[in-house]
């Protein structure tokens, strides 16, 4: 029966093509059918006793506590924090790391003789890290901003020497035929040709940037979202804890959304128009 | 158009090392061409013929013997030679135009209106006019090369170097660039070197076809067409310098395949 009935509902979302709000309305339910699902599943497990409410408040009293937060200002303060802090940190990893990558990256030998080394930096985890950066630093902002710059740094910069090292040699020999002399060649080739790989690292640091931050204020800090959750924990407040969870689900989101919007935008060339 | 594009090139010689061992890939290869001519390279895999266009441009400087454009020595690559390859190698980041404006770069012979004037020309000259602004995934296969023709003519070069320019492409598009080619010969006066394994299509374009054999690349003779252009494919005489050609390779070798233009390439 219920065969039947799905082979019945092709013809009708044919139909919705001709009809632009109940195929936008048909692509919002594809799109966001799971998150209102998961999100419902929320709200009613609680209520229902299938799980404690204690441990987990049903969402619309997660989102009550934070419009209470919004207004009595602690949300935006945590926030802005946390912001400010992975801002800092990732914006400093972007320009240092990418010229850094950009200079190695063209000499090649030199990539492959630091890239062991590279390696091993990049695999030591950045919060095995923490102590040594509150010693040397602090609990202070520097610490955070140092350890986000940190965990930022590595993707971004073994991203662009990949990136450098593997520009298509043919494009390269094809502008030296036209005479490009070793900077133009740079500038118009090989730092074009780079920004899609680029772009892959600057993406990973987007989300490394939030996970070490929150692990960074949850260990010593005063403000952030990372503060904020291990808090209410520790005081029972467990709707602010799930509130906390949530804002930096957001803020994750919004840094990604960011960072494709700047990739689109830069990267133009390959898709632009016409067939795909 | 000054008579210039003279290649001379005299007891050319050239050894890779490959694992220790010395691989001669061009033997005493002595050519001179025309300005204004048109030569076509023909052979079968290993006999250098790519490597001979790689010297000409200047890719590759280390080789015993000489090339002269015009009486100068070749020493690196120079806005006077322009290549096409078989694979287009546009920069995907840019579009016609753009790329096109690339070949000019280097350029200081030209003012900024001649440069644009020679832009908006070459377009014409390969009738791209409205693809201007298209990225290079856009284009077909046919359309990229036109482009990649556009850009190594941009500079007004004195030589036009073909690497198996058309070997990519479907049978129609061939032989439509291969008019197209003829015309811009004939129009801009530009000396070319055309490398294909396409008997046909050597014959159809060249003044001179340049038969080269392997191990080591050699030259074997050169063989002077004359037909009239436009040249049927179907004629008799065209066939008579096919059947005399395709002997070269009736050794070892599979004519059907070079005739069809099948025989595999080293990368």
């Amino acid at each position: 029966m219920s065969a039947q009935e799905s082979i019945l509902e092709l013809p009708a979302a044919r139909h919705a093509g001709r009809n632009p709000v109940l195929q936008a309305g048909l692509h919002a339910l594809r799109r966001g059918g799971a998150i209102f699902v998961f999100f419902l599943l929320w709200e009613l497990a609680p209520r229902f006793g299938l799980v404690e409410a204690a441990f987990l408040p049903p969402i619309s009293q997660v989102l009550a506590t934070g419009w209470k937060l919004l207004l009595n200002g602690q949300l935006p303060q945590h926030f802005a924090a946390s912001l400010a802090r992975s801002a800092a940190g990732f914006a400093l990893a972007v320009v240092t790391a990418i010229p850094l990558g950009l200079a190695i990256g063209r000499y090649r030998l030199f990539a492959q003789a630091v890239n062991p080394l590279l390696e091993m930096f990049r695999n030591t985890a950045a919060l095995a890290l923490l102590p040594v950066f509150i010693l040397f630093l602090g609990i202070g902002e520097t610490s955070k901003v140092a350890i986000v710059f940190y965990g930022c740094f590595w993707p971004i910069l073994l991203n662009t020497i990949t990136a450098v090292v593997t520009v298509d040699p043919l494009l390269i020999k094809s502008a030296r035929t036209m005479g490009l002399s070793p900077v133009r060649l740079f500038r118009k080739v090989i730092l074009p040709a780079s920004v899609p790989t680029i772009f892959v690292g600057v993406r990973l640091a987007g989300a490394v940037s939030v996970l070490i931050l929150i692990a960074a204020e949850m260990v010593g800090a005063k403000s952030g979202l990372g503060y904020l959750i291990i808090y209410s924990q520790y005081n029972f407040q467990v709707p602010e804890m799930f509130l906390g969870i949530v804002s930096i689900t957001v803020v994750g989101l919004l840094i990604n959304a960011l960072l494709v919007a700047l990739e689109h935008r830069l990267t133009v060339w390959k898709r632009s128009g016409g067939e795909a | 158009m000054a008579q210039a594009g003279t290649l001379e090139i005299q007891h050319l010689r050239k050894n890779y090392a490959v694992n220790g061992a010395t691989l001669n890939v061009l033997e005493n290869i002595n050519l001179s061409i025309r300005p204004g001519e048109f030569i076509t390279i023909v052979g079968a895999s290993g006999c250098g013929k790519s490597t001979l266009l790689r010297l000409i441009i200047g890719l590759d400087t280390q080789y015993d013997g000489d090339i002269f454009l015009d009486g100068r020595r070749i020493r690196d690559t120079g806005l006077d030679r322009g290549i096409v390859f078989q694979e287009h190698r546009l920069f995907p980041w840019l579009t016609v135009r753009k790329n096109i404006e690339t070949g000019l770069l280097n350029n200081t012979r030209f003012s900024e209106a001649e440069k644009e004037a020679s832009v908006r020309a070459h377009i014409e000259l390969v009738g791209l006019q409205g693809f201007e602004s298209a990225y290079p995934h856009q284009l077909s296969g046919g359309m990229s090369q036109r482009v990649a023709i556009a850009r190594a003519l941009v500079n007004r070069p004195e030589v036009l170097l073909l690497d198996e320019p058309f070997g990519a492409l479907d049978a129609f598009t061939r032989h439509f660039l291969q008019d197209e080619l003829l015309r811009i010969s004939s129009e801009e006066g530009i000396t070319m070197v055309l490398v294909t394994h396409d008997i046909e299509e050597a014959i159809y374009l060249a003044d001179r076809v340049v038969v080269m054999q392997p191990r080591p690349g050699r030259i074997r003779r050169v063989v002077d067409i004359d037909l009239p252009r436009p040249r049927p494919r179907n004629s008799e005489a065209f066939a008579r310098y096919k059947d005399d050609l395709l002997k070269d390779f009736s050794v070892g070798e599979h004519p059907e395949e070079i005739l069809a233009g099948n025989i595999e390439q080293p990368a």
